[in-house]
């Protein structure tokens, strides 16, 4: 669990608050140069792209796509923040897997901590609740009855729609943070077993350090596809509520 | 594990440090970058489409051309068979009136021909039938002796000559 720890790099307090700047805010700080870099190499704005402005392009073109096939036309207004929390994401859980241990530099993955996916997804239902009422003002609680629902089910349904929409910032915040965490401890477990296995022989080496590590090997590819699952599966969800906020049903 | 253990100490320096950076690329990023590399592929994609629009348009124009200029060239075909039918029609025309008025000539001739040859053949008959009256009057005078009229003889020598 050592990999979780959060340890300041350079203590601060800010009105009584500890903010002091961790290893944690350090691959924040790493994950925004990172994405500025990636996101300001495909700025040439050349009519014919090369290779990296045509793989930016493909992102800002997925995000525009998804909010387009999602919420219409006015799904345009919420790329810049779909873009940036979806890009966010995906770099962060990347950054985490780096095998820089190897070098002896060691990857901290913030989105491993659910007060890092907490405030993302909080962040993501604010906007849907401003835009909800913002739009529809107290129509909005029409979204927690759906259309058709008889007269004496609508007390229960929408308890019960409105419990769901409550427990909609935890799923999502929990979802990242629970599939990050469960790959890396996955990860460290099956690394130990490689360890341990080959410290204690030629014989536990081969049954179990090796198998392990093969294992470990394909654990590895499937972390690197759930990076970029968890960080879709954020945003697609995001703009799903985004969607219930923009056009109620 | 550390993210319960720890949460105390560290949720205020962890949701500081978010909204700053998570901040910074929403500005610098989402609000900054991304409109532009948007614009560069609407702007491309306006291009593609303006293009593919000239080149339609372009087509368009050409086979407009084509047809008129096939238009044309019917028409001055459909002029030259016309002005070479008239001349054809025309000359036909001529040549049958003046083979008309050759074929009238002719027969204007022939006619005259044929009249002479009659008025000389008729002529020639009454010719014979008087030398034959006189003949047959002088035969029969001065073998029978008989005197016969000039009537007679003639009538004698009528009868004889339609049996001819």
């Amino acid at each position: 669990m050592h990999q979780f720890t959060i340890t300041p790099l350079a203590p601060w307090e800010l009105a009584g608050y500890d903010v002091s700047f961790t290893n944690s805010a350090l691959w924040m700080l790493i994950t925004t140069v990172v994405l500025i870099a990636f996101v300001a190499g495909g700025m040439k704005r050349q009519l014919v792209p090369g290779r990296w402005q045509m793989a930016v392009e493909t992102f800002t073109g997925f995000i525009d796509d998804m909010l387009e096939a999602n919420i219409g036309d006015a799904g345009k207004k919420y790329v810049p923040y779909v873009f940036s929390l979806f890009m966010f994401i995906l770099f962060a859980n990347i950054l985490g897997l780096l095998p820089l241990g190897v070098v002896g530099v060691h990857p901290f993955t913030f989105t491993s901590h659910f007060t890092v996916t907490g405030v993302l997804a909080l962040i993501t239902i604010s906007i849907v609740l401003i835009v909800g009422f913002w739009k529809h003002g107290l129509h909005f609680f029409g979204l927690f009855v759906p259309h058709g629902t008889p007269l004496p089910m609508i007390p229960l349904i929408f308890a019960i729609e409105l419990f769901s929409f409550i427990l909609r910032p935890f799923s999502l915040a929990l979802r990242l943070f629970v599939a990050m965490m469960a790959g890396h401890v996955l990860l460290e477990v099956l690394s130990s077993f490689v360890i341990d296995g080959t410290n204690a022989g030629a014989l536990w080496g081969g049954v179990v350090g090796l198998p392990s590590f093969l294992l470990m090997v394909g654990i590895c590819a499937l972390e690197i596809l759930v990076s970029g699952i968890q960080a879709y599966v954020f945003a697609l969800l995001t703009v799903f509520y985004i969607n219930d906020a923009e056009n109620l049903h | 594990m550390p993210q319960i253990a720890q949460l105390m100490e560290t949720y205020a320096s962890q949701i500081f440090w978010l909204l700053i950076f998570f901040g910074a690329v929403y500005f610098i990023v989402g609000r900054g970058m991304v409109p532009k590399v948007m614009a560069t592929v609407a702007q491309r994609d306006d291009q593609i489409a303006a293009d593919l629009a000239a080149a339609d348009a372009a087509r368009t124009a050409a086979d407009a051309e084509e047809a008129a200029w096939r238009a044309r060239e019917n028409g001055s075909r459909a002029a030259a068979q016309e002005t070479l039918a008239k001349a054809k029609s025309e000359a036909a025309l001529a040549s049958e009136t003046k083979l008309v008025a050759a074929q009238v000539g002719i027969d204007a001739r022939l006619a005259e021909a044929e009249a002479a040859i009659a008025a000389t053949r008729n002529a020639a008959l009454a010719e014979i039938e008087d030398v034959a009256v006189e003949a047959a009057q002088d035969i029969v005078g001065r073998l029978a002796g008989v005197k016969v009229t000039k009537p007679q003889a003639k009538a004698a020598v009528k009868e004889a000559l339609s049996h001819v």
